[in-house]
């Protein structure tokens, strides 16, 4: 009886764990496993090269370091626009004020749509073609008109066009949770500090700040973590397999794997990627602590 | 009365300002989105000469023509099958499993689901390397079905977490009396923690929908053939084939599109709880 009661409870887990096992756990094996080898995916001998693959990555791949670079630019833009951007919509859409859930809904449209689709309408809309650009177009009609050019083959402004495209994307998600975050304060500490005679910048100093910390850490992670992955966006933004010279560390790895064919190369930069990025989250939360 | 008067005016003029602020951001998130619908009802030469955001032309052809000779009907109906079996298969296996770590008691239980949990945590950037390596190993790439497992498992974590949570708040009455009532556990979970479990199904559902949906790496490295693709990595290949035929393009983006919009304001509610709750487990 209880060893039909112990297989009856495993039968519970038995799908998930099954899944989990073949497609998470053996891949993120064969990842650190791979990393070691010099494999082109297809041949029936690999190559054990130890830490090889790392000692290039770290001396001498040049364009992975620039990738990083750029994923790091982008994130940076992100953190700082995009998330004060989002901060101060939840701050004007958390008050008595009229169609907020309008605003609210029209915010999160961006988050919701795919990568691709996001893509390839901004660079319908800003690239260069046929002199269509409709951002040129009204750059010329203000009396910009040398300000116009390609903004995405443009190495100077291709970058930070790409970051913006992504905040445009993103923010709706620093929005909803910070909106909620700021729901969670109680209003009567407002009302309370409004009768100890505290202005509203006085109010939002050292109720509002000091209890959205959290949030806003909370957020800066995910920021983090989401902006130095991106790709697909960058991709169907910008054009070409790889994305040229706004290429990203993701971008690197699926050129390793499908441009130059080297499985093991791939890997080896997917776990020093993977390991700045837990680094990062890491620095981040302890970050918060001490500040508290 | 004078007093009066100054505290309404200026609250109006704020209140003026956060709109105008708040409405020209909406603008920006909308103006894109427009765009690329009117754009599509164009023809190719019109496309460029009339930039206004009313549309003098209904092109339907060009609908036609990508759902056709583009091949989208195919890629459409394809994100359809794997949207709705990824979304099933996560729906009962995470909900199983949960159900397994809040109520019933086995060895291990703890030990599995902070492996699940970690899961969650440890971003691995080159696992789709690893991952293409292993379905050619088990004759599963370039096959929907592999696909479709690879996807419940992108999704289950975050599932298992959100119903454990909800399992471990639900009230046990009603599951001891289905007990008594001599309902076997399989009896309960289906009978009676599924029916309850439905405003968290709703969001896993939602959530995991708009993920698989918008899916695009495991599905460019998985796939070769076309009639397997499901729309987002279709439209890349569709880029390249018809590069300047920008009309057939913005269809194809609409028609990839407007699914998710339509869902997204459908189930909004669902979406900004799942959102708030995600946030969390972060």
């Amino acid at each position: 009886m209880k060893i039909r009661d112990a297989i009856e409870n495993y039968t519970f887990v038995l799908p998930a764990v099954t899944i989990f096992s073949v497609f998470y756990i053996i891949p993120f094996i064969w990842v650190f496993q791979l990393g070691m080898f010099e494999w082109d995916g297809i041949s029936f001998t690999r190559v054990f090269v130890g830490l090889q693959n790392f000692k290039e990555i770290f001396l001498q791949d040049s364009n992975w370091w620039q990738s990083m670079w750029n994923a790091s630019y982008i994130t940076l833009i992100a953190l700082t626009f995009q998330n004060i951007l989002a901060f101060m919509l939840a701050l004007a859409c958390d008050r008595e004020i009229r169609m907020k859930n309008f605003y609210r809904v029209i915010f999160f449209i961006p988050p919701v749509l795919s990568e691709v689709v996001v893509g390839m309408a901004w660079r319908f809309i800003i690239n260069d073609i046929d002199g269509a650009n409709i951002i040129n177009r009204m750059l010329i009609g203000m009396g910009f008109g040398n300000l116009a050019h390609n903004w995405l083959s443009d190495p100077n402004t291709a970058l930070t066009t790409v970051a913006l495209v992504h905040c445009w994307k993103g923010f709706g998600w620093g929005f909803l949770i910070f909106l909620a975050g700021l729901q969670t304060i109680p209003r009567e500490l407002y009302e309370a500090a409004r009768v100890d005679g505290a202005s509203a910048w006085q109010s939002f100093k050292k109720i509002t700040m000091p209890l959205m910390v959290p949030v806003m850490v909370l957020v800066a992670i995910l920021t983090v973590l989401g902006t130095m992955q991106v790709f697909v966006l960058i991709v169907s933004l910008v054009g070409g397999e790889f994305a040229g010279h706004t290429s990203v560390p993701v971008l690197r790895i699926l050129a390793s794997m499908r441009g130059s064919s080297r499985f093991g190369y791939a890997c080896a930069q997917g776990i020093t990627f993977g390991m700045v990025l837990v680094a990062i989250s890491f620095i981040q939360y302890r970050f918060s602590k001490k500040g508290h | 009365m004078k007093h009066a008067f100054y505290y309404k005016s200026k609250k109006v003029a704020i209140n003026t300002l956060i709109h105008i602020f708040l409405l020209s951001v909406s603008v920006t998130c909308l103006y894109p989105l427009l765009w690329m619908i009117v754009s599509s009802l164009k023809t190719q030469d019109m496309i460029f000469k009339d930039i206004s955001l009313i549309p003098h032309q209904f092109r339907l052809e060009n609908y036609v023509l990508a759902w056709k000779e583009g091949g989208f009907g195919r890629n459409f109906f394809n994100s359809i099958i794997y949207t709705v079996s990824v979304v099933f298969g996560i729906v009962i296996i995470s909900s199983m499993a949960a159900y397994a770590f809040s109520r019933l008691k086995f060895m291990g239980s703890k030990f599995l689901f902070i492996m699940f949990m970690a899961a969650m945590m440890i971003p691995i950037p080159g696992s789709f390397v690893a991952l293409y390596v292993l379905l050619n190993k088990l004759h599963l790439r370039n096959t929907p079905i592999g696909y479709i497992l690879c996807m419940i498992n992108v999704g289950l974590s975050t599932s298992i977490f959100l119903l454990k949570t909800f399992f471990d708040k639900m009230p046990k009455e009603l599951e001891d009396a289905a007990r008594i009532d001599g309902c076997s556990k399989i009896g309960i979970w289906w009978h009676v923690a599924l029916p309850l479990a439905k405003p968290v199904l709703a969001v896993v559902v939602v959530f995991n929908a708009l993920a698989v949906w918008n899916e695009y790496i495991l599905a460019l490295i998985i796939f070769d053939n076309r009639q397997f693709m499901p729309l987002q990595v279709a439209l890349q290949t569709f880029q390249g084939e018809f590069v300047t035929n920008y009309p057939l393009l913005m269809a194809g983006l609409t028609i990839t599109a407007l699914p998710i919009i339509i869902v997204y304001l459908l189930m909004q509610k669902y979406i900004v709880k799942g959102v708030t709750q995600g946030a969390v487990v972060g």
